[in-house]
């Protein structure tokens, strides 16, 4: 690899922008391929191309060309958005973050959404809804409502349901999640669309701490993103 | 260790003018510790940082590494499972894995 190919994968990596790199093992020639169709060092072919696209869209390393090429996918990084401040947000922050997720923590209520609760986490005090439209949630998001409240999870709930998050996850009982259908139904939410909805969230672990809670959050989650890519 | 934090350690060290190479896992057959994609980067000391197995070929990695600093050629190595000698480089797995060893040139 040559230090300028490096330096040019590092750089689009801090700009969230998803490349390949392509590898000729032959004769170690590289050519990087940017999600917008740009190309940078060695010349692609058509199926070189289209095999680029492969690769990002399913995040897979590929060995292609009877094994004389190699392709590796750099997307974005994956990114978990929790809606409420809350305990187990503490916890699950820590855990979706050692899970190499970028997390953001969206709770309009400053007392909750706190740094000192929240060191090291990107924190966003908008409404749910208004902060999850800005963060553009896609395929690689994981969304979880963890306020109990239907005035601050709602919202982001809808939001969700428009996105190409992989995951939605919503906290609340049984009788809490009826109650959450009802009046998504009556904003047009069908079964089939809420059927998304992970509720109640996470695996059914027998969770009762905080910790507890989140592991059974992010092993669903975990679930969710490989079954998908499998 | 992602990946994408030995890439920049890489950087870094060919910044502080470190000779480097890139061991990267290209294909896995059965069991294997590490998935296609692990990355170890490995300096012209012997220095190095993230992993291709869970430590049962790593020693041979940087040994070959060293040599593809040296030569400035990549090399494919390929590792199997341990056999009855005991003292021979595989993995105790039973897989089978394939490395690329490419160095970084700063030309």
């Amino acid at each position: 690899m040559r230090l300028t190919t490096l330096d040019q994968l590092i750089d689009a990596r801090q700009q969230k922008r998803a490349v390949v790199l392509i590898t000729n093992l032959q004769d170690g020639t590289q050519s990087l391929y940017f999600q917008d169709g740009a190309v940078a060092g060695t010349a692609l072919t058509e199926v070189q191309r289209s095999l680029a696209q492969q690769a990002l869209q399913s995040n897979q390393y590929l060995l292609a060309e009877n094994a004389t090429l190699f392709l590796q996918p750099y997307n974005p990084p994956l990114r978990l958005i929790i809606i409420g401040a809350v305990h187990i947000s503490q916890v699950l922050a820590a855990m979706a973050t050692l899970c190499d997720y970028q997390v953001t923590v969206v709770d309009p209520r400053q007392a909750f959404a706190a740094a000192a609760r929240f060191p090291d986490v990107e924190l966003n005090t908008d409404w749910p809804d208004a902060a999850l439209t800005a963060l553009l949630p896609d395929a690689r998001t994981a969304i979880v409502t963890l306020t109990h409240d239907p005035k601050l999870d709602d919202p982001a709930l809808r939001i969700a349901l428009q996105s190409d998050a992989f995951y939605i996850g919503a906290l609340g009982s049984r009788k809490t999640q009826q109650a959450r259908f009802n009046r998504l139904a009556e904003h047009g939410y069908t079964e089939a669309q809420q059927a998304r909805i992970h509720g109640p969230v996470g695996l059914d672990l027998g969770a009762v701490s905080p910790a507890e809670i989140a592991i059974a959050i992010m092993a669903q989650i975990t679930q969710c993103l490989h079954r998908r890519t499998a | 260790m992602p990946n994408e934090d030995i890439l920049q350690t890489a950087r870094t060290w060919a910044q502080q003018g470190k000779q480097l190479a890139i061991a990267t896992v290209i294909e896995t057959w059965g069991s294997s510790p590490r998935p296609r994609g692990s990355q170890l980067v490995v300096d012209a000391s012997g220095a190095f940082t993230g992993s291709v197995s869970g430590g049962c070929v790593e020693t041979a990695v940087i040994t070959e590494s060293l040599a593809v600093i040296r030569s400035g050629q990549p090399r494919i190595l390929e590792y199997g499972v341990t056999n009855e000698r005991a003292w021979e480089v595989g993995l105790a797995c039973g897989g089978r894995i394939r490395i690329y060893v490419e160095p970084l040139l700063s030309h």
